[in-house]
């Protein structure tokens, strides 16, 4: 910013000229901070990624470097070969989409009641929902554990999938922000119409509610995918093991065959990329209403 | 397993049920029979109060979220108080001990071990982590050609998470072949065994959660897009330059959400898992987080009693460390009301 001292005339020029023209310093000095910054957090991104093609003399010899010497496919083939990839994928598949359809399902139901069927008690029970938000889900793991016991359910998908089916206040809170949103109009004109509450629910309201119920989803898919508590507590036997936990076995049985390791966080991550590209937008809508706001 | 469980099941294998659906069979039948008594009630409801279509309809909609509310925490948290009371190792009968597991848990020198590293950790990885996520939003906020392609760059890394993110790091802080060493090795500096270090292990996974800033990096780069300019063309009418506009007006606009992801970074921080339980504990038990040793007692030596109480103690940490953040933050957080937003529109 030069000598402006003059009332309106910073606006004009914020307005014409972006001040990365205006102070060519400081927007050097940004672009080396922004470089050397981007390239310190996705070094070891592509680190994993030339390590994950690399032979095991490779692995030992090339230190830092990410120039990928070697291309060695085989590892990824040794990934989903030499132990029940596939077997473990079905698994975090299942208990991820499964449990995503449940919570969207469950939250957005109660989500709407909460912004929409204002009745007695329903300010004390939203209340009851911001509690326990704060509560650290350690706190139940114990007897939640007991109770799928009696159940007879340990070891089994089960416990991974079902509470997904009875909300988690978080979302809850993001779809009743939602609905709560959205003009009351829709509901006078679908009740004149004759519609049900269930009925204006699916056909009127969910159908807008989109753009959330796509960013509920996304969140959800990164914390399902990814769990690792749940099936570390539930899960014993191969037939169940997600991807997750079947890495961590793999680390501490195998944890010397790095590129090993490497290509299957690789294709553990994949998906998660994948989405990220795909849907970048909706994640940042997300993003910003699970913000805090 | 329930005795009427198992005959459930056996009854449903006996049906022609197949195997992997027969463990969900009395889960649903409960369902069932909880939903059949809703119905029941709600259809009576409507017989008699016509009008009162709302407030069953809200129940209803609510009723999912209740029943896993009873079933799911307030049913568990109730068993699990007293669960705490009993030595029990889930096979013989739970045996009544009074406040045993409690007082064991203050002599436990493993239980000290726990909390004092999960508080350092929570102390020192959650600040530094918003201070980085908040300056690297900042610097990402500008509007620089290529901004996008940053962005991005610095996003990218919080998908790599749990354990893909623990066993990467494990070999990025390989103290022989790692990236890290190499990479001091070559400006000269003879670097530590990180993991191995026991002095070294609870730095280097603080280290690596700078990693994962992206997440709430987004958080606050949504923030900073949502204040108003107006706002700052006002202070820079009244003079202030980019210092002072950063001061009086991004952070206190700002303040919110740092305080929110704060106080869920926090929460989040003390049940901090996987990297301990990859790393068993660490060297020393460096790296034995409190919900790691929770897990060991509880799903290693089945010792629920004493699980049970040490949930307790957490949950009592996290509900005063909670307390403290949001006292201590009181003064420095600026509310926006819907009167003050009025205002100024005008």
């Amino acid at each position: 910013m030069t000598a402006v001292s003059g009332m309106a005339e910073p606006l004009v020029l914020r307005a014409d000229r972006p001040f990365w023209r205006r102070n060519v310093t400081l927007t050097v000095v940004l672009y080396v901070v922004l470089v050397l910054g981007s390239l310190v957090f996705v070094y070891p991104f592509l680190w994993m990624i030339a390590t994950s093609l690399r032979s095991l003399a490779g692995v030992g010899s090339s230190g830092a470097s990410v120039v990928p010497r070697e291309f060695l496919w085989d590892n990824y083939v040794r990934a989903v070969t030499s132990f029940p990839f596939w077997r473990y994928a079905l698994n975090s598949v299942l208990t991820t989409l499964i449990p995503i359809a449940g919570t969207v399902f469950s939250c957005s139901l109660a989500g709407f009641a909460f912004a929409r069927l204002r009745v007695r008690f329903a300010g004390v029970l939203f209340a009851v929902v911001l509690a326990t938000m704060l509560l650290p889900g350690e706190v139940t793991m114990v007897p939640q554990f007991m109770l799928f016991n009696n159940f007879g359910m340990v070891d089994t998908l089960y416990p991974l999938i079902l509470p997904a089916f009875f909300g988690s206040p978080f979302y809850i809170f993001l779809f009743r922000q939602f609905f709560a949103r959205m003009p009351s109009e829709l509901a006078d004109a679908a009740v004149v119409d004759g519609c049900g509450w269930f009925k204006m629910f699916l056909l009127v309201y969910l159908p807008l509610a989109r753009p959330a119920v796509v960013a509920v989803s996304i969140l959800l898919f990164m914390g399902y995918w990814n769990n690792f508590l749940g099936p570390a507590i539930y899960i014993n036997s191969d037939r169940w093991k997600t991807l997750p936990l079947a890495l961590a076995g793999f680390q501490s049985v195998n944890g010397t065959d790095t590129p090993l390791l490497m290509a299957t966080s690789v294709l553990i991550t994949v998906p998660c990329l994948l989405i990220f590209f795909v849907a970048q937008k909706q994640i940042t809508n997300g993003i910003t209403f699970s913000g805090g706001k | 397993m329930n005795p009427l469980v198992g005959r459930l099941r056996n009854l449903a294998a006996s049906w022609g049920v197949p195997d992997v659906l027969v463990p969900l069979v009395p889960f649903l039948l409960l369902l069932i029979v909880v939903y059949a008594v809703i119905a029941l009630v709600a259809y009576t409801a409507r017989r008699r109060w016509p009008r009162a279509d709302k407030t069953i309809a809200f129940w209803l909609f609510v009723s999912p979220w209740l029943i896993g509310f009873c079933l799911f925490t307030v049913g568990p948290m109730a068993s699990s108080v007293y669960v705490s009371l009993t030595s029990w190792d889930l096979i013989t009968a739970p045996k009544f001990v009074g406040l045993a597991n409690y007082a064991e848990a203050f002599r436990d020198p493993q239980v000290a071990q726990a909390l004092k590293v999960t508080l350092l950790y929570a102390v020192i990885s959650v600040p530094l982590q918003t201070a980085l996520a908040f300056l690297v939003a900042l610097l990402l906020n500008t509007e620089l050609p290529g901004m996008r392609l940053f962005r991005t760059v610095w996003y990218l890394p919080s998908l790599v998470s749990g354990v893909a993110q623990m066993v990467l790091f494990l070999w990025v802080f390989n103290p022989q072949y790692g990236l890290m060493n190499d990479v001091l090795g070559r400006v000269g500096i003879d670097g530590p065994g990180w993991f191995n270090d026991a002095s070294w292990a609870l730095p280097t996974v603080i280290l690596m959660s700078l990693w994962t800033v992206g997440g709430a990096m987004v958080i606050y780069l949504a923030g900073l897009k949502d204040v108003p300019s107006n706002l700052y063309e006002a202070a820079a009418l009244d003079g202030a330059g980019a210092v002072r506009q950063f001061w009086h007006v991004t952070l206190p606009q700002m303040s919110p959400i740092i305080l929110f992801n704060a106080l869920t970074g926090i929460i989040g921080s003390l049940q901090i898992f996987t990297q301990g339980f990859i790393a068993n504990g660490g060297p020393k038990d460096s790296l034995l987080f409190f919900v790691y040793y929770l897990y060991d007692n509880a799903f290693q030596n089945f010792r629920m009693g004493y699980a049970s109480a040490l949930a307790w103690i957490l949950f009592v940490v996290i509900l005063a460390l909670t307390a403290v953040t949001l006292r201590g933050s009181a003064f420095a957080v600026y509310y926006e009301t819907e009167l003050s937003r009025k205002r100024r529109r005008r």
